[in-house]
């Protein structure tokens, strides 16, 4: 295997894997809250809010995309923002493609918690302010670690997810090496240029790897619940 | 001017949907004070306010020498602040926690964590084989055993219980409201304790307030309040008293303990209790029947006191209830048919003797 080669190769690779991961964390951070709201909130309009956050799961990549090339994009707010703070596009480049990546996997991340932090439900809540904790005290020393496979579940469909993500890089980020240049882009280049081989290789390894991730979420959700 | 030691105050309004909670009412902080009231009677929703857990329209909340809730200023104490435990109906352990941890959690978010007051109630309560157990793996008994330790260890001002053992058999039943009322004599805890069994009531609780439709209807010491026949839920068929008295000697062969009341009264009951243990004997208005003769020795009946008959209440179409009073000021309620009543000719101040059948007890 040529230096060449292997680049093509790992380059996608470590690219899309820096993505998932900067994604992941990124997503987990912000689902949180969100979740958690979603799951205790009351309020009439929240329903707008659920909508809102599952549309990347209806829409087409390319729409979702469209909006978000435009809007990163130079010429609008809030993409003209980062365009007058550093002198560059958020598109086309690693930092849009982290935005657009945590947009389009928001659901994946938000879902499995809400439906974890439900199931907490408020008995050992309420039981936890009686014994002095106060309200964030609770939400990290009882809700968090009740809603664990919830966390592990947002994670690892997180990661995965953008991961495969295909069309929203396509119209966001284009096909620059070592900066958009994903696994998944690199598979379309490959067979657009009839190379089935290096296509057959990143394909391979990025079934392997799905199935790992997905193999390692199911096991670990297993353990749990036999502990 | 109010006694030294003030009590618990409670005022408390609160609407949800058709339900009207509008109670108000006192208790003392020395001793178990039982929240008595059909299903349904706002005995939860009041409990949950005194604990903060819910948004009342109107709070007013005094424990001891602190005001909790004050209707003047609005001002509420959130409820991590409030040193009020709660045992709930359910155990709601935490279950990514070991009992140990679960019995920590409010200890360790105390000012100073007191391990010697940690191992006093594990031995009380009987958790040292369950420390290191995950909460999945407990009976139901056992779980309330812990959230009991668990809210006794945070070292409330006043310990608040939702049927606690509603869930559990009749053994653990007994067993966990022993250890309630041995773990409430030692810390000084004042305890509110919601029940719609009378029996439990009985068992465990020195003063009593009773819930009709979100309202105290009534409220005072346990044997005077079980008087109130007039109430719904305390006439009928669970009608009765209950007569604190004390062991003086255990007769093997028939299995009979004898008890006293006030030095002199004799009352025979089943089951062993050592000499000079105090018992709390329950007498049903229905095990009790009147007879005129003081001598009566033909009777089947062993317990045999005198009385005197101060009111006749009308009871059902074919019986009235009868209060009378023994020698030392203790209240009975007798069951009789109307029939019997006229037959007998009875009528307040009539002396006689009060028959009882069989009575239940507390040990």
């Amino acid at each position: 295997m040529t230096g060449d080669r292997a680049n093509d190769l790992f380059g996608p690779l470590a690219l899309s894997l820096e993505l998932a991961f900067v994604t992941t964390l990124l997503l987990l951070v912000m689902a949180t809250p969100l979740a958690w709201w979603l799951s205790r909130s009351r309020v009439p309009w929240k329903p707008v809010v659920q909508a809102v956050v599952a549309l990347p799961i209806v829409l087409p990549p390319t729409v979702l995309g469209f909006y978000l090339l435009v809007l990163l994009g130079p010429y609008q707010a809030p993409g003209s923002w980062w365009f007058t703070l550093t002198g560059e596009t958020l598109t086309f480049s690693f930092a849009g493609l982290v935005i657009a990546s945590c947009v389009y996997s928001l659901p994946f991340a938000v879902q499995p918690l809400q439906a974890a932090f439900d199931l907490v439900g408020d008995d050992a809540l309420e039981a936890a302010r009686t014994l002095g904790a106060t309200r964030r005290d609770v939400f990290f020393s009882v809700a968090v670690p009740m809603a664990a496979p919830g966390f592990l579940g947002a994670a690892v469909l997180s990661f995965a997810h953008t991961l495969g993500e295909f069309g929203v890089v396509l119209m966001v980020g284009g096909n620059i090496p070592d900066e958009t240049r994903v696994v998944s882009i690199a598979i379309f280049d490959h067979v657009e240029s009839l190379n089935y081989r290096a296509a057959h290789e990143l394909s391979a390894l990025l079934l392997v790897l799905a199935f790992a991730f997905l193999l390692l979420m199911f096991v670990a959700n297993r353990r749990r619940g036999h502990a | 001017m109010r006694s030294a030691s003030p009590g618990i105050e409670f005022a408390y309004r609160l609407a949800r949907g058709d339900f009207r909670l509008d109670a108000e009412g006192s208790a003392g902080t020395d001793g178990i004070t039982g929240l008595f009231g059909a299903s349904g009677a706002g005995k939860t929703s009041l409990l949950r306010c005194i604990a903060g857990l819910e948004q009342a329209d109107a709070a007013h909340l005094v424990v001891g020498n602190a005001v909790i809730d004050d209707r003047v200023s609005g001002r509420r104490r959130p409820v991590h602040r409030r040193d009020i435990g709660y045992v709930f109906q359910e155990p709601r352990l935490f279950p990514h926690l070991d009992v140990r941890r679960n019995l920590e959690y409010g200890a360790r978010r105390l000012p100073a964590f007191e391990p010697r007051a940690f191992e006093a109630v594990v031995e009380r309560l009987a958790l040292g084989p369950l420390l290191s157990r995950k909460p999945a793996g407990l009976s139901g008994g056992e779980a309330q055993r812990v959230a009991i330790g668990r809210a006794l260890l945070r070292a409330p001002k006043l310990l608040l219980m939702d049927e606690p053992v509603a869930a559990l058999d009749a053994a653990r039943k007994r067993d966990i409201l022993d250890c309630v009322r041995e773990l409430r004599a030692e810390t000084g805890i004042p305890v509110l304790y919601v029940s719609h069994q009378i029996d439990e009531v009985c068992r465990l609780c020195d003063q009593m307030l009773v819930l009709e439709q979100g309202r105290v209807v009534a409220s005072g010491p346990l044997p005077s309040i079980l008087l109130r026949t007039d109430l719904g839920v305390l006439g009928g068929a669970d009608a009765g008293v209950v007569l604190d008295a004390a062991a003086v000697a255990y007769d093997p062969a028939d299995g009979l303990s004898e008890l006293t009341i006030g030095g002199d009264l004799r009352l025979l009951v089943p089951g062993r209790h050592a000499p000079g243990e105090p018992v709390r004997v329950r007498v049903r208005a229905s095990d009790v029947s009147i007879s005129r003769d003081a001598n009566d020795a033909s009777s089947s009946i062993l317990n045999r006191l005198p009385a005197t008959l101060t009111s006749v209440r009308d009871d059902a179409a074919h019986s009235v209830l009868l209060e009378l009073r023994l020698p030392h000021g203790e209240s009975l309620l007798a069951r009789i048919t109307r029939r019997s009543l006229r037959r007998m000719a009875l009528a307040p101040g009539d002396s006689v003797v009060a028959q009882v059948k069989t009575v239940s007890v507390r040990d």
